[in-house]
């Protein structure tokens, strides 16, 4: 199936053309300078916005970066991978007759500037003595580690993986967020002294107790579990979704596409894998969601871009076996279903209709169904909240110093990276002040 | 349709809009061009004295990313040879017998070359001759231009040789880098110049090279002062133009104004023409977007009048000049105070900025239960469009302590969303004229004033 005659490889570039300078400086002189910004309250790290776009208008791109990055470490992830209709965007003046802002393309040319050039923005601070463990290098981990690097903390950064940069690396598909925008921002925050160690099993090695020991603070942000089963038979032969899109950033040459592909979910990580199957060659890309239009988690901007792809959608469908013959999958077999009363997620429940079963064919099979819950707060025993850790307002979870942020404490609102940056940032003071006002 | 023609000084045209006296004009080719696209008239580039031109001539002022707000030049007046330009100008009056060819002229300060120039212009058939005193770059220099201009004896002295041999309208064009634009024209009236025309361009440096450090434009590592023209000098040229006609000895000797100076548009032309001017003339617009924005000043122009019930062009002129005042006439119990209008509002709070760092602090941001709120009060852990649309608070004026300053007014991005309402005062009418004289302790003495304030019930904090 792998380079099958519409294999489109090239269609993993990034998606939005970079602005050019004349470009930036246009749209830039369109902002109308909003005295305390709608768009500076809507983004959840607070950018302060119409600041770092005037420094664009004025040509001043180094300024306007070094705004972003007070605000924000990953601004150049976030540019790129943030929703921004719902956020910064969706908040401007100029949305409600006109076109908003280009805000995060905007924020995208201020950070290329610097980061295309070489230019480190940030110093770590005067040193401490105190000592801050991070597990886990996503986008809170990060910023969190470069937070408390500014202010002058000695950190280790655990990952499990070999790469650091959490979702942004192996998660977000490259015509979002090429890997090498999510490396740079792991070398920025290395650059500012953080230490980061890859291959690690916390846990194991290091211990919880060797990291008790060794460290005035915890701060985890160890994200989320694997993708859960669907429990039906035949499950064996279904392909994970974050796999799918790892490997389609790790090694798109190694991908198998099927020409027939069915991914099962209707959230944003669902959409990202139909979109790679599309513009990987599959001639037709369904996907089945066993709720309506109105429950699904995908962002309407991504449900209008799969639409636009070519993407065809099955709504209220139920899948219930895998038929594969000699290996090689064959259907999904899903039942109609009908949406009854409201359950525990706040949405309306799907019920199967007896006697509708569908067979959907399909050469593969993708699930996009969500993540498990962590799995580190059980050794820590923490305390967790719907499965996530709990958590203070100060990021601290049930054991004082051990502080938590990022996917894995969000029982709440829905997971993003911005938020997790948001997290990253406020823990950071939290430990702060923990670790001067109580060292 | 309104009649577009005027009769300027004698100077026939289908429309008042003439190309000015500048790059636009510097050829028969140009001229000819320009009339096909429309152009009432053209006022020939400055011919005369031999010269030689440097590159790099004009510099630009932009701002955002509107291109040429201003533009500025070092091109002297027309490097084409003499006899050259007097055979164009000749063809182009034969072929175009309805529009208007005046010849802008500037020689050294002596009877017998202007004598021999005015001459040599008549012979071409143009229909009339603009005495260019404004030039501020180059010719000045060797006293010609706004050396001229900027003194009036000069001025009426020249103007005087040329009066002896004029046989066709003269236009006496003046410099705007005086302090007293109606000293040179009242010399223009004792000369018996036919006409007036203003404003020529202004002194300026357009700014400098920050990687170079050269001047902009750099003429072989050196730059200078050009001239400014353009929309940025719109309002300038409005007030000379407004100077002349309220001026006793200007205006009372009815000599026709040609006025010009960053009109772009055909609501820039309606204001010069309200403003006293009857004939208009335009450079930089035309060097932006070529001739052929002719189509739309004078469509808009026309539309306009006949909304308005304006006949023709000589209906317009003049209409808003009784209106311009000194302030020593302003009424001072004469209230504005500033409104919002909520719906059009889309709250970018420039108005609230404004008022409260530069104005008179009277704009508050109210909140849903109708409290004032300092800015920026939202929770660090709030977000999203939702909560930063449905928590923003209203900018509201407080109209008791609002002076009607307007800048709220200026700075709103939004058409139509602040209005300046009249409100009675409760004050009798009084100006400052009369204040003086009925009252005069009061202007003179902080105490009487504050007395007075008291009495009236004007209170400032």
């Amino acid at each position: 199936m792998k380079d099958s005659a519409g294999d489109n490889r090239g269609g993993l570039q990034e998606l939005l053309p970079p602005l050019t300078t004349h470009e930036a400086a246009v749209e830039a002189a369109r902002c109308l300078m909003c005295f305390d910004a709608p768009c500076t309250h809507a983004c959840p790290t607070h950018i302060d916005i119409p600041r770092f776009i005037k420094k664009i208008a004025t040509g001043n791109l180094r300024g306007s970066a070094r705004a972003i990055l007070e605000s924000n470490l990953l601004g150049a992830t976030c540019a790129r991978v943030c929703p921004v209709q719902e956020l910064c965007e969706g908040a401007c003046v100029l949305g409600s007759e006109r076109k908003p802002i280009a805000i995060g393309r905007l924020q995208r040319h201020a950070m290329d500037y610097v980061y295309r050039r070489g230019i480190d923005l940030l110093q770590a601070g005067e040193a401490t003595g105190k000592k801050v463990a991070v597990i886990g290098a996503g986008p809170a981990g990060l910023t969190c580690s470069g937070e408390l690097a500014k202010l002058g903390h000695s950190v280790t950064l655990y990952e499990r993986r070999a790469l650091a940069g959490g979702l942004s690396t192996y998660g977000i598909i490259v015509l979002r967020e090429p890997m090498e925008v999510a490396l740079a921002e792991v070398a920025m925050v290395q650059r500012l002294g953080v230490r980061l160690e890859t291959g690690k099993d916390v846990g194991n090695d290091p211990s919880i107790a060797d990291l008790h020991a060794g460290f005035d603070a915890l701060f985890l942000s160890v994200g989320l579990g694997p993708t859960p089963q669907l429990g039906i038979p035949g499950e064996e032969f279904i392909v994970d979704g974050l796999d799918y899109i790892e490997c389609s950033k790790l090694d798109p040459s190694r991908l198998t596409v099927g020409k027939n592909v069915v991914v099962i979910g209707a959230g944003n990580t669902a959409i990202d894998c139909a979109t790679i199957a599309r513009r990987l060659g599959a001639e037709r890309v369904t996907m089945v969601y066993r709720r309506s239009e109105n429950e699904m988690t995908a962002y309407p901007h991504e449900y209008d871009f799969v639409k636009r792809e070519g993407v065809g959608l099955w709504f209220l469908a139920q899948p219930l076996k895998v038929h594969a013959e000699n290996g090689a999958v064959k259907a999904l077999e899903c039942v109609r279903v009908q949406l009854g009363a409201t359950d525990s997620s706040g949405r309306r429940s799907p019920q199967a209709i007896a006697g509708s079963t569908i067979m959907i064919p399909a050469d593969q099979i993708v699930k996009a169904i969500g993540q498990n819950k962590p799995s580190l707060a059980s050794q820590l025993r923490l305390a967790t909240e719907k499965g996530f850790i709990r958590v203070n307002a100060d990021f601290e979870t049930s054991v004082p110093g051990v502080f938590a942020g990022g996917d894995c404490i969000r029982a709440r609102g829905a997971a993003s990276t911005v938020m997790a940056v948001q997290d990253g940032k406020l823990a950071a003071h939290a430990i702060h002040q923990r670790l001067v006002n109580h060292g | 349709m309104a009649d577009l023609r005027i009769n300027f000084a004698g100077i026939r045209s289908p429309n008042p809009f003439w190309l000015a006296s500048a790059p636009p004009t510097n050829s028969g080719l140009q001229v000819h061009r320009a009339f096909e696209a429309g152009w009432g008239g053209a006022v020939w580039k400055t011919i005369g004295a031999p010269v030689l031109n440097v590159s790099n001539r004009y510099g630009a002022w932009h701002f955002g990313s509107q291109k040429m707000l201003a533009i500025n030049n070092v091109e002297l007046i027309s490097d084409r040879p003499f006899d050259v330009n007097l055979r164009e100008i000749a063809e182009v009056k034969r072929a175009w017998p309805d529009r208007a060819v005046v010849v802008s002229a500037m020689v050294e300060s002596k009877p017998e070359a202007w004598h021999d120039v005015i001459r040599r212009i008549q012979d071409t058939g143009a229909d009339g001759i603009e005495l260019n005193y404004g030039c501020p770059h180059g010719m000045s220099e060797r006293g010609m231009g706004s050396a001229v201009g900027q003194v009036p004896e000069y001025c009426e002295q020249i103007t005087g040789w040329v009066m002896e041999v004029a046989k066709i309208p003269v236009i006496v064009k003046l410099t705007p880098n005086i302090s007293d634009i109606v000293m040179p024209a009242r010399a223009a009236v004792a000369a018996r110049a036919n006409a007036i025309s203003l404003i020529n361009t202004l002194n300026s440096i357009i700014g400098v090279d920050l990687n170079t450090l050269e001047i902009t434009p750099n003429i072989g590592g050196r730059g200078g002062h050009g001239g400014y023209a353009g929309p940025a000098v719109k309002p300038i040229a409005l007030n000379m133009l407004a100077a002349l006609g309220r001026d006793s000895v200007v205006h009372g000797s009815k000599l026709p104004i040609s006025g010009m100076g960053g009109i772009s548009t055909w609501q820039d032309a309606a204001e010069f023409l309200l403003l006293g001017a009857s004939s208009l003339q335009v450079c930089t617009a035309v060097m932006h977007y070529g001739f052929r924005i002719i189509e739309d000043l004078c469509d808009g122009l026309s539309n306009w009048m006949d909304e308005k019930g304006f006949a023709n062009v000589p209906d317009v002129v003049g209409r808003s000049l009784e209106r311009v005042s000194d302030f020593k006439d302003f009424d001072l119990a004469f209230k504005a105070v500033a409104r919002i209008d909520q719906q059009k509002c889309i709250r970018c709070d420039l108005c609230y900025v404004a008022c409260g760092d530069t104005a008179h602090q009277c704009i508050d941001l109210i909140d849903k239960n109708g409290n004032v709120v300092p800015p920026g009060a939202y929770d660090v852990r709030s977000n999203g469009k939702a909560d930063a649309v449905g928590a923003r608070p209203r900018v509201v004026v407080r109209e008791e302590d609002c002076v009607g300053c307007r800048l709220c007014f200026n700075v709103c991005p939004v058409e139509d969303c602040i209005a300046m309402v009249e409100l009675p005062s409760g004050r009798p009418s009084v100006t400052w004229d009369e204040l003086t004289q009925s009252q005069p302790d009061v202007t003179e003495d902080w105490n009487k004033m504050m007395a007075y304030r008291e009495k009236m019930g004007i209170h400032i904090h």
